[in-house]
């Protein structure tokens, strides 16, 4: 939970929304985010293959792949089946510097 | 120096035409609702009225309670004055609903003719029905004859509808005691109950498009109520619903201070009704109907030269701890009367209640439950006296051998 999240006593009663159903995202349920490590990456592309959301793109014009964190919900599939151990899960908290 | 109250007529009611009467008088928009007894009459009369033409009222009748309930959230969420009716069984069965009208902040306002649960099947009255229902976030204001369930409608709609409030209010009445017999009650006249009960009251909200507007749903100003909220909002929201809870503490007392300068008619400070507990040595704490039989006993044994006392517990959701508290803390003995049994429990909902708010008193009463009438055991005034002589031991002997005991049970 971040602190930009409102307080009770900012919010609106009896659970009304404070956003359109296009401003929720499903990336915001994540804890863990996947952070990618481009030197050990081959490019092999078995990420993108396994993300059940679609969330990891190929980016060729930068020779790259790249993580959608509007939808990426932080499962780890990509970590877990990356044949060379480049992607690894982190809690957001803890990626200050990188 | 007399006081002049409004006009009333007098009319014969039992409890449940009272309540219908009652409805009738607070230009309600919606009724949805399903008979069961012995709320059934609540239900039958409003009916007559609208068949009658006698209100403009929109009558919905569901195929049971949980859909009943629905059709009171919704119309409750587009800024309609709402009521139904229920007990027992039927109010069990709404109980998934009963959250999402609280947490809705739909100000419905329900009597709830008591009725015990099955099984066995039992159609008489006890408190089961709404002391089951006691965390679901409604308010819960239990009366003790017809005249004050007719008073304590009308008082129901204002509480439920107040912007620092917006809960939805039960108000019990004991079934059958109070809901099926004839007793003299004094009505206002349709003029000063529109005048008491106004119009409906909507707090400016924040939309998802920045807006301001009225809490209520509107094709014109679209908002979207209580779909979901994850880990990270749903804790606030029931937040909001415990200050609501505390704010009703002070408005229920000011829409009873209100209505009594109005009618002429209160009941203690609202929450609590003691009688006199002034200098009690001994005292009976209880619910609804059976505080009159308590009242005659405490009357008889005064004339004895026993200083008996009484607190009848009116607002029993949110739970009035600190005036409790003060009202007992000088009393010896303490009896607190239970019309439910919370099985397993060190004790009935009311008395773990009761005795929780002197845990911080200056002096602690010695204290003990009683369970009584469940599924409607007659409680006269010899029970009572029973009670009283146990607490005049008890209070001699500085020292209570049973905490939990039952009134008419055959051992």
């Amino acid at each position: 939970m971040s602190s930009k999240e409102k307080t009770w006593r900012e919010i609106a009663p009896g659970g009304v929304c404070s956003k359109s159903s296009i401003g929720f995202l499903t990336g915001d349920w994540k804890t863990y985010m996947p952070v990618r490590d481009l030197e050990k990456c081959t490019k092999c592309l078995m990420c993108v293959l396994y993300c059940p959301d679609g969330a990891i793109r190929w980016r060729p014009e930068l020779g790259k792949i790249e993580f959608d964190f509007n939808f990426c919900k932080g499962c780890g599939i990509c970590a877990h089946e990356c044949p060379t151990k480049a992607i690894t899960m982190k809690l957001p908290e803890t990626m200050e510097d990188e | 120096m007399k006081k002049v109250y409004v006009k009333q007529e007098l009319m014969a009611l039992n409890g449940d035409e009272a309540v219908a009467f009652a409805v009738k008088q607070a230009d309600v928009d919606v009724v949805a609702a399903y008979p069961i007894t012995p709320q059934t009459i609540i239900v039958e009369k409003y009916s007559e009225y609208v068949a009658n033409g006698e209100v403009q009222t929109e009558f919905v009748c569901t195929e049971s309670e949980h859909s009943a309930m629905a059709a009171c959230i919704a119309s409750s969420a587009t800024g309609a004055r709402t009521f139904t009716a229920s007990a027992s069984a039927g109010l069990a069965l709404m109980h998934e609903m009963l959250f999402v009208a609280s947490g809705s902040r739909t100000p419905i306002v329900m009597a709830v003719a008591n009725r015990a649960l099955s099984s066995p099947l039992n159609i008489n009255g006890d408190q089961s029905d709404s002391m089951a229902e006691r965390d679901s976030g409604w308010i819960q204001i239990y009366v003790e004859n017809a005249q004050e369930t007719y008073d304590t409608i009308l008082q129901a709609f204002r509480i439920a509808e107040q912007c620092e409030v917006l809960l939805p209010v039960i108000v019990g009445l004991d079934g059958f005691i109070v809901s099926h017999t004839l007793e003299n009650v004094d009505v206002l006249s349709d003029d000063a109950v529109k005048n008491f009960v106004g119009e409906r009251i909507l707090p400016d909200v924040l939309t998802h498009e920045g807006k301001k507007v009225p809490f209520k749903l509107d094709p014109d100003n679209p908002m979207t109520m209580g779909p979901i909220a994850l880990p990270n909002y749903y804790f606030e929201f029931k937040r909001q619903q415990e200050e609501a809870m505390k704010n009703a503490l002070t408005v229920i007392q000011q829409v009873h201070d209100e209505y009594a300068k109005l009618s002429g008619r209160g009941y203690g400070n609202a929450l609590i009704e003691p009688y006199k507990l002034d200098d009690a040595e001994v005292a009976v704490v209880c619910v609804g109907s059976a505080s009159g039989t308590a009242k005659t006993v405490v009357d008889e044994l005064r004339a004895e030269g026993v200083k008996a006392g009484l607190l009848r517990l009116r607002t029993f959701r949110p739970f009035p701890a600190a005036d409790v508290q003060k009202a007992l803390e000088n009393v010896k003995a303490v009896a607190v009367l239970d019309k439910s049994i919370s099985f397993g429990g060190n004790g009935g909902a009311v008395f773990l209640e009761v005795r929780h708010a002197l845990y911080d008193a200056k002096s602690r009463p010695l204290m003990v439950n009683y369970i009584y009438g469940l599924g409607g055991r007659d409680t006269g005034p010899k029970d009572f006296k029973k009670v009283f002589s146990d607490l005049h031991i008890i209070a001699h002997n500085k020292r209570a051998d049973k905490l939990v005991n039952y009134v008419g049970l055959r051992e």
